[in-house]
């Protein structure tokens, strides 16, 4: 178990430093660079400017150079302009430059200043997880009991009408992505034309106070389109578990069909599930930021489309190693309990 | 002109898609008759779901098919301006209609006084190219990498697997983010991806041909040299573009030109969905590779691409179709995505995510730019994965 864990862990890392640097090549390309010069400065630079700014703030090194300074094994770089002043990644507003540590990367725990908001990195990202933790634990709440039930319930008479019913309305499910339902029920519900106005088509007053007027249409909306896929493999495994021997032998002993399915069948069959679930997290990502975009709640998905659409290279650097850590962990988390859940696999 | 009430707007658009309804009927009536000697397609129709789902996919097919190329449902120019039909409620009768023009917006206009309706029809065109072509080439890129991985294992199974994962780790937004701006477009990286990924199906069908013909070269050389060279013909007219970095072909001899926007837009969904496949294609050949054919025909001494061509690859074509189907379906799902963010499609497209994006601004006082293109994508997903259910259910069956 250690040894798989520590392989695990390793690949993680591996992954994690890989991926971290295509974004860091990605945002690092020259075009890239010259938009992030002229946001900085102003849209009617000349090229000479451009290169100016970017000798002057270390962009025009190697990129690996660049990299290492960024995770913080290479000594961040300074630059001295003409009245002597020095300036440099390191060196924070008001702190002079010989009491400035060598070393600013990530290892350090220095994740850089965002050029968008005006904020350092951790700042930003420490409030729009938050944000996002809050809209994210209560989809959870809402999604997996429901897609379990739903899954139970369509599973444990595999072919009957109930089983129709919910298996089709879990197809419509994952056939609605999040900007059609958010539109959706945001004319339902929330306009003018149609009149209902139960629920704001906002989430921006929810940021500070959730309730259920703000808060229940985006997390609605998230949920019912990972939980069609969620039910539809409880299901699966609900209708394969049902078919099996001990699940007969209980029958003919007699036992009620309620107690077969609490107490016999659900164990068993919520071991796929729980899988999915976890692998679900990623897939949920994608959804935050179009759901966040659509009810304009600013969280982490909201942050990545402000930090992607201007280049803000080290926000977005750090959103992406949030994101890609969220995944690893929970492929990680995932493996480990569908071992824990199912004593048949061992770890090889 | 009066404008039309809710009953005759749903009964002149039915009108207008007479084509639609005939050329369904036509394939229902046609496939219902012969569906018995049809294989797999034919017992699709013995299940309601399946063909309830086929029905949605095939009206939009035809819908895109009538409407795009052959110009004949939509009522007025998708990207033409009428002045004063700016968000006007559907019905309206169109502002100083001349003789020979369509006398109303039959779904309103939207905030550019464009006609919905007609913008809707020439979307489902730009989905209906797009998305199952872009599956294809994502299917023979994992094809051709995942069986190879499964059947040799081993340093190349390991190398291909962390790839994929690498890929599958990524937050599919940031990705697209990172690869569809007009900054990156201009370094000409998706150009470059084009060539790399676009340069599997021929090897696939190089491998696919010359293992099965090897021992009969007077019919193989022939062969491959005729279907590889139309290939090569059509691959370099794909990847050479004027205005990219990629740019040798001189134009007599190149064949089309994709606008620029569509082919980053097609690279990199194809480069999203590949790894998926290839994770599916592995796993199923994994399952394979120990049965008693494949044995027999080691053998007998074929070549390993012959088996994996040939001897395997057939016998997974069940899960295939099936997640073939529920891949075009995402695969929609992600252009949506892509032009819900304004990525790769220009402006005043009419695809159906830009459409939704431009029309959800204004959504709280006029619902109907939006919901025409939302109910569009909605339905065609669904048919989709009601098709997929359907195959998948029949093909259990036996």
């Amino acid at each position: 178990m250690a040894f798989f864990l520590l392989r695990r862990l390793g690949v993680m890392l591996i992954t994690a430093i890989c991926l971290t640097f295509i974004v860091f090549f990605m945002t690092n390309l020259h075009p890239n660079l010259e938009k992030l010069a002229k946001t900085q400065g102003n849209f009617r630079m000349t090229d000479e400017a451009v290169n100016s700014f970017l000798e002057r703030n270390g962009y025009t090194q190697p990129l690996a150079v660049k990299y290492g300074e960024w995770i913080g094994v290479l000594p961040s770089h300074r630059d001295t302009d003409d009245e002597g002043k020095v300036t440099g990644r390191c060196i924070q507003p008001g702190m002079d430059a010989e009491e400035a540590p060598e070393y600013c990367g990530i290892l350090q725990g220095n994740w850089g200043y965002s050029t968008v908001f005006k904020e350092p990195v951790e700042d930003i990202i420490g409030k729009r997880l938050a944000l996002t933790g809050k809209l994210m634990f209560w989809v959870m709440m809402l999604m997996v009991p429901g897609a379990l039930i739903l899954g139970v319930l369509a599973g444990m008479r595999e072919g009957s009408r109930t089983d129709r019913s919910l298996s089709t309305l879990s197809i419509s499910m994952t056939a609605t992505p999040e900007y059609v339902s958010g539109v959706l029920f945001i004319a339902i519900f929330s306009s003018s034309a149609v009149g209902l106005k139960w629920f704001k088509g906002t989430a921006t007053s929810a940021m500070e106070d959730a309730n259920l007027e703000n808060f229940l249409l985006p997390v609605v909306t998230i949920a019912l389109y990972g939980m069609g896929y969620i039910a539809r493999m409880t299901r699966a495994s609900m209708a394969e578990v049902m078919t099996s021997q001990y699940i007969r032998t209980a029958r003919l002993k007699g036992v009620s069909f309620p107690n077969i399915v609490m107490k016999h069948a659900l164990r068993n069959a919520l071991i796929a599930p729980f899988t999915v679930i976890m692998l679900q997290f990623p897939w949920l990502l994608n959804g935050v930021v179009i759901v966040e975009t659509i009810f304009n709640y600013k969280g982490f998905g909201w942050t990545l489309v402000q930090a992607a659409g201007n280049n803000d290279i080290e926000l977005l650097m750090a959103v992406s190693v949030v994101s890609v850590i969220v995944v690893l962990v929970t492929q990680l988390i995932s493996d480990i309990g569908y071992v824990y859940l199912n004593p048949r696999i061992r770890l090889s | 002109m009066e404008p039309l009430s809710t009953f005759q707007v749903i009964l002149k658009i039915l009108l207008i898609l007479t084509p639609v309804w005939i050329g369904l009927a036509a394939i229902f009536a046609l496939s219902i008759t012969y569906k018995r000697r049809l294989g797999l397609f034919g017992k699709l129709f013995d299940s309601p779901i399946g063909m309830i789902g086929f029905a949605l996919v095939m009206f939009w097919v035809l819908v895109a098919v009538m409407g795009g190329p052959l110009d004949m449902l939509v009522t007025h120019d998708a990207l033409g301006q009428v002045s004063g039909m700016k968000n006007k409620v559907p019905g309206t009768p169109l502002a100083g209609a001349e003789e020979g023009e369509y006398a109303w917006y039959l779904l309103g206009g939207d905030n550019l006084a464009r006609d919905v309706f007609s913008r809707v029809i020439k979307g489902s065109w730009i989905v209906v190219q797009i998305a199952p072509l872009a599956t294809v080439f994502a299917f023979m890129v994992g094809i051709t990498l995942g069986l190879p991985a499964a059947y040799y294992g081993g340093k190349l199974d390991t190398v291909i697997s962390f790839l994929a994962n690498l890929i599958l780790a990524f937050p599919v937004i940031l990705l697209f983010y990172l690869l569809v701006t007009p900054e990156i477009v201009e370094t000409g990286l998706p150009s470059y991806m084009a060539m790399c990924l676009f340069v599997f199906p021929l090897i696939f069908l190089f491998l696919l041909l010359n293992s099965k013909f090897h021992t009969r070269p007077a019919l193989r050389t022939p062969l491959l040299i005729g279907v590889l060279g139309v290939g090569l013909w059509l691959y370099f007219s794909l990847i050479s573009d004027k205005g990219t970095p990629v740019s040798f072909m001189p134009s007599w001899l190149d064949l089309f030109d994709i606008p620029g926007g569509i082919l980053v837009i097609f690279v990199s969904v194809v480069f999203v969905n590949s790894p998926t496949v290839f994770r599916i294609v592995r796993g199923l050949a994994l399952d394979i590779k120990t049965r008693d054919y494949v044995a027999a025909a080691q053998t007998r001494g074929e070549g390993a691409w012959y088996i994996m061509l040939w001897e395997i690859l057939p016998n997974t074509r069940g899960p295939l179709i099936v997640d073939f189907c529920l891949r075009i379906g995402y695969t929609t799902i992600l252009l949506g995505t892509l032009g819900f963010f304004g990525l790769g499609m220009p402006p005043e497209s009419p695809d159906w995510g830009s459409t939704i994006n431009e029309g959800r601004k204004l959504l709280s006082i006029y619902l109907h730019p939006a919901l025409p293109p939302a109910i569009a994508l909605l339905t065609l997903v669904l048919g989709l994965n009601l098709l997929a259910d359907g195959l998948r259910e029949e093909s259990l069956k036996d």
